[in-house]
């Protein structure tokens, strides 16, 4: 499918630049040009995907149907569906949880969906698709989606609006199942189409810079960490590689962008896939600057019950991976 | 008559953005407005929004979760 891809590295490199075939040099620049066309691609496409799914579903629409529907235990599923098509900014995630609680959306389903649309998102499928092949990426999604549902089922049984703050329990006591009166976007899907162009643009521009140098960086690991480098330290036997990985992962805040490539040389290099998933869920599903935002809302108990659970399933599903993978 | 235009956000980039095209657009199309930004999270939330930055003109929410091109934003205050 990239073949041209290939081709058209092939052709910037031993034509254009004219260097030889063979040449570490030469051979490194044809990787990265290759890697990163090819990775930019994939990402346009998904973001654009993405983008049109979410100019029909827009989040108010998402609030409203769960709000409206009995779905029998269902809700976390849906949740953590919508959570993958919604795009997440960490900014919006106070106003959306209040929008959710105001709803009269259970507090786990509430959390279903905060915890997927981070771990899940267009960036990331893209990514992982250019990076470690599609089965990996369906494996990904469908964990990252089953864990917010798990996560969100979980953090409900635990009872835990005492923990809210006291303006958000003013709020949820007022909850009502009442639909907003959402102005139905009846647009054309040619009039939708240059704002989901727009967002495409801007997104892409964003993370740009990042996955170039991930892969730069990446590309330099490769060349320079021997084959099975990691073996000794990370094997699957290792019983404390994954939570370590897990835990080391939270605080640091990055986009999936940068962190994604890396990730991918250190695992072409011998550390477990399921130990190096669950190390990028940390880093792309849980971040300390969503953590400060959430204290409006939340008493800190409740976030660290909140991150604590999502840390624990994130490691479960680390050892799962290194099982079946 | 002077347009009330509020922008909704907690002060993420997204919002910081969307000021500035607000902003840009009113002063090189010489809109009577006045602009006021809303950080304030309870008082964005009586205008029920769930992703901001949001634009809100004369009370009413026109644009919410991203940020507008400034024709758009023309369109929207003319």
């Amino acid at each position: 499918m990239f073949d041209w891809v290939q081709n058209i590295a092939d052709w910037i490199v031993y034509d254009l630049l004219n260097l030889n075939k063979g040449q570490h040099l030469a051979e490194a620049l044809n990787f990265f040009i290759y890697d990163s066309a090819k990775i930019l691609i994939l990402l346009l496409v998904v973001i654009l995907l993405m983008g049109m799914v979410n100019s029909y579903f827009p989040i108010d629409k998402v609030k409203n149907y769960l709000s409206r529907n009995k779905l029998y235990g269902l809700e976390y599923l849906m949740a953590s569906l919508f959570g993958v098509v919604t795009p997440f900014c960490s900014c919006s995630s106070v106003p959306l949880f209040i929008g959710f609680v105001r709803g009269g959306i259970p507090l786990g389903v509430t959390f279903a969906f905060l915890i997927t649309s981070p771990l899940v998102n267009e960036v990331a499928i893209g990514l992982f698709v250019g990076l470690f092949g599609l089965k990996t990426t369906i494996i990904y999604v469908v964990s990252g989606v089953l864990l917010g549902t798990i996560s969100g089922v979980i953090l409900q049984k635990l009872k835990l609006e005492r923990f809210l703050t006291p303006w958000v329990k003013e709020v949820l006591a007022n909850a009502q199942r009442d639909q907003d009166l959402f102005e139905a976007e009846k647009q054309s899907f040619s009039q939708r189409l240059p704002v989901i162009w727009a967002e495409v643009v801007k997104i892409l521009k964003g993370i740009i810079p990042y996955v170039l140098i991930g892969i730069a960086v990446g590309g330099l690991m490769h060349g320079y960490i021997p084959e099975g480098f990691f073996e000794k330290y990370m094997d699957k036997d290792n019983l404390f590689a994954v939570p370590i990985a897990t835990i080391l992962a939270v605080p640091m805040y990055s986009n999936a962008s940068g962190i994604l490539p890396v990730v991918q040389v250190l695992v072409a290099k011998g550390i477990p896939l399921g130990t190096a998933i669950a190390f990028m869920m940390g880093v792309v599903g849980l971040s300390l600057p969503e953590a400060m935002l959430l204290k409006k809302v939340m008493a800190i108990k409740l976030i660290a019950i909140f991150f604590g659970v999502v840390t624990l399933c994130i490691i479960i599903s680390g050892y799962l991976f290194n099982i079946i993978l | 008559m002077t347009k009330v235009i509020k922008i909704l956000g907690t002060g993420c980039p997204k919002c910081q953005s969307m000021t500035g095209v607000v902003k840009e657009v009113v002063s090189e199309n010489h809109i009577d407005a006045s602009i006021e930004k809303v950080e304030d999270i309870m008082e964005i939330m009586k205008f029920n929004v769930m992703s901001t930055p949001a634009l809100v003109v004369d009370g009413v929410i026109t644009i919410k979760g991203r940020v507008p091109s400034k024709d758009e934003v023309l369109a929207l205050l003319n």
